[in-house]
């Protein structure tokens, strides 16, 4: 009877053991030694770093008549030469469309027509990846972005967030007071869930909640639930990003400053810059989304940490695209060397953009999710 | 197989089960005259019963079971009433406590946190009234009150976490919700608004005695077991009647750590060991918010958090802000039509 006992909980501790991530971790101390401030990584669920795709041909010269004098209805960009301006045409449809092709944006029969809607945003996102070359680059570093760090042969970026039903405030029946449910983007933990709609829209909460001062009365109205709404976003940048709280903080205090890593402060403006592009730049454009691209609420389809992170600290693994697409960095478009090649290929590459990335991935399914809410890893 | 060759053995009694003594005038009967149970002879006693309900322990249950009920429902209601995702999600479902904006006012709406006063009210009814129970069980025995009081401590750090913090907050939101995950969830989150509550004093004190009591609970148990031989199990009797068991355990401590307790005062030490825990983190998160609001600047300021190096990371917060300027976005061209075309397929 007792060797029955010993093998019955011997077995029970084996299945037990069987929740456990047992291959080999990648430990990096990040700060002071005997604080814990380091990176744990279980190896085998690292994010690879992906492969950028190659431009479609090389960068022309920025010589020839401007593109506004060669096209009509370029409102953006115009100044560039035709040549560099169909090499981004081109390096769009790779990026964005490759599959639809130029007609997921243009009317073939009048390519400066303003008719289909995808060419309003696609005008609207090349304001905004300027803008974040240049305005953000506090985030975005000499890295910089183009189209691909979001949509990676996708029209609609694979991780994308919009408005939550609300639930009415007196109801009992399916209310869990914006928490308390197994949420991917807070880390599977019970914390508050709608943390985007609330720190990363245009009308945000402020994330800081511990105190400035050792003794009460300097920091009125930061309840503990405001702490675990700060926790749940926390969670989401901690997911998006694939790092532990100490990639930033030192848990000491997680609010002093001087104690934290420089990450902290690059991960302060990319916050600001991700409130930025949802208001400034995707509510702009609610008017001109169709249904079938806003959420169960009305409102388009935004970004958050996930969007271009996707499980890694530096997106794509921090490779940079820009050196070849120097314009998109307002600040510093003159200053780059970039190696400029000749024309050619130009129809070719337009007509066969699947060829460019050699993408033969089917239609990924619109993030249509009933609850609105965005579908994550 | 390792055996005990002490009153500690296998060897378990069957008789007629030991009824207990006569109870005082005005009590109500026992339920049941007792019986016995194998696995529990693996345990303990092998005798179930008689068990002493009484008016106090019936009042607790029925209390306890409508506070369960509520909170169950209040679950069960969170998932729409699916049975199956009642049980997937369990672990993270919650009774949560009225938001901010109520205050401390009795008078919330049910479903605004108004269920959750009420469940903390029969949970605290019934708790109440169990604590009173054990302690007229204790004098119904000529026992002295060391369980109840013992058991004081404990409900005194969930009236403070619950009850009492919040009154002197103003404000039923500082209170735990009810549920497994959301109350690990909220301590965090606790910590974290009140910056870093590691570097509260009674919290320091309390995990010392919380951690000193397994430490005493090991020690003890494996010093009786290791005398048990020799009769040590009748740890009270050697009080006043030192044995052999007794000063073999009291020589081996003094030998290993030239210190030891004594029959009588290692039960003392065990019991306000494990009343201090809860005593002195009662105190901890009293003064939380109330007193200190960021227990790490309060360190800082009583030089006694460590200092680690200055990594030059400054608020971007304090630095000039950032010139945001948003080129408007350009007027379609005229042809534009008012409904958008969808084009591209499915995507």
């Amino acid at each position: 009877m007792n060797r029955q006992l010993v093998i019955a909980s011997g077995l029970t501790a084996l299945v037990a053991l069987s929740g456990c991530e047992l291959g080999p971790k990648k430990i990096e101390q990040t700060g002071y030694r005997g604080a814990g401030l380091a990176q744990i990584n279980d190896v085998s669920s690292m994010k690879a770093a992906g492969v950028i795709p190659p431009p479609p041909y090389p960068l022309p010269p920025d010589e020839g008549p401007r593109a506004s004098e060669t096209y009509q209805n370029v409102q953006v960009l115009g100044d560039l030469s035709a040549e560099r301006f169909n090499h981004l045409m081109a390096s769009i449809t790779q990026w964005v469309s490759p599959e639809q092709g130029c007609n997921y944006c243009h009317n073939p029969e009048n390519m400066a027509s303003d008719e289909v809607y995808t060419k309003v945003v696609a005008r609207r996102m090349l304001q905004m990846t300027r803008d974040i070359n240049g305005t953000w680059s506090t985030h975005v570093q000499q890295t910089g972005v183009t189209c691909y760090t979001c949509h990676r042969g996708q029209p609609v970026p694979a991780y994308v967030w919009a408005k939550q039903a609300p639930v009415h405030p007196m109801a009992v029946r399916g209310q869990k007071r914006g928490q308390n449910t197994p949420d991917a983007n807070v880390g599977y933990a019970s914390l508050p869930n709608n943390v985007f709609e609330d720190y990363l829209s245009g009308n945000p909460k402020s994330v800081r909640v511990a105190s400035a001062s050792a003794y009460p009365g300097w920091n009125p109205g930061v309840t503990t639930r405001s702490a675990e709404d700060s926790y749940g976003i926390m969670m989401h940048v901690s997911t998006a990003l694939g790092v532990n709280c100490t990639y930033c903080h030192n848990s000491q205090s997680f609010r002093s400053w001087s104690l934290s890593r420089a990450q902290r402060a690059t991960a302060w403006y990319g916050i600001r810059m991700v409130r930025n592009i949802n208001q400034g730049y995707i509510d702009s454009l609610a008017a001109v989304f169709p249904a079938n691209r806003k959420g169960s609420q009305g409102d388009p389809y935004k970004v958050n940490c996930l969007t271009c992170h996707q499980g890694l600290a530096k997106p794509l693994g921090g490779q940079s695209m820009i050196a070849d697409y120097p314009y998109l960095r307002v600040a510093s478009a003159a200053a780059p060397a970039v190696p400029v090649g000749g024309v050619g290929g130009v129809p070719a590459a337009l007509d066969q953009p699947g060829a460019m990335t050699g993408e033969t991935r089917p239609p990924a399914a619109p993030p249509a999710d009933a609850a609105g809410a965005a579908p994550t890893s | 197989m390792s055996r005990f060759y002490s009153l500690f053995n296998e060897i378990q009694l069957r008789t007629v089960p030991e009824y207990g003594v006569p109870l005082p005038a005005g009590n109500d009967p026992r339920i049941g005259t007792g019986g016995y149970s194998y696995w529990a002879g693996k345990l303990g006693a092998a005798q179930l019963g008689p068990i002493y309900l009484g008016k106090l322990g019936v009042a607790s249950l029925i209390c306890g079971f409508i506070a369960i009920e509520i909170i169950g429902l209040n679950m069960w209601a969170s998932v729409n009433w699916d049975p199956i995702q009642f049980v997937r999600q369990l672990p993270w479902l919650a009774l949560e406590p009225p938001g901010p904006e109520w205050g401390f006012t009795p008078f919330v709406p049910l479903a605004q946190g108004g269920w959750w006063i009420l469940a903390g009210f029969f949970l605290t009814a019934a708790i109440l009234l169990w604590w009173a129970r054990t302690f007229m069980r204790a004098k119904a025995l000529g026992m002295g009150t060391h369980v109840p009081w013992a058991f004081a401590s404990a409900i005194w750090l969930y009236l403070v976490l619950g009850f009492i913090r919040p009154g002197l907050m103003g404000s039923w939101s500082e209170a735990v919700p009810f549920g497994i995950f959301p109350h690990l969830d909220w301590t965090a989150a606790f910590s974290i608004r009140y910056g870093n509550l590691f570097y509260n004093p009674f919290h320091c004190l309390s995990i010392v005695f919380l951690y000193g009591s397994t430490l005493l609970f090991a020690m003890h148990g494996a010093t009786i077991l290791a005398t048990a031989r020799y009769g040590a199990e009748r740890e009270i009797e050697q009080i006043t009647d030192r044995g052999t068991a007794t000063e073999r355990g009291a020589l081996f401590w003094r030998w290993t750590m030239g210190f030891n307790a004594n029959m009588e005062s290692i039960h003392r030490w065990a019991w306000w060991f494990a009343v201090l825990t809860t005593l002195t983190g009662g105190i901890g998160i009293l003064l939380t918010g109330t007193v200190v609001d960021n227990w790490y600047l309060w360190a800082i300021e009583h030089h006694y958090a460590p200092a680690y190096p200055d990594l030059g990371t400054v608020d971007p917060a304090t630095q000039a802000p950032l010139a945001v300027t948003q080129p408007a976005p350009p007027p379609p061209a005229p042809d534009a039509v008012p409904a958008p075309v969808v084009t591209g397929g499915a995507q």
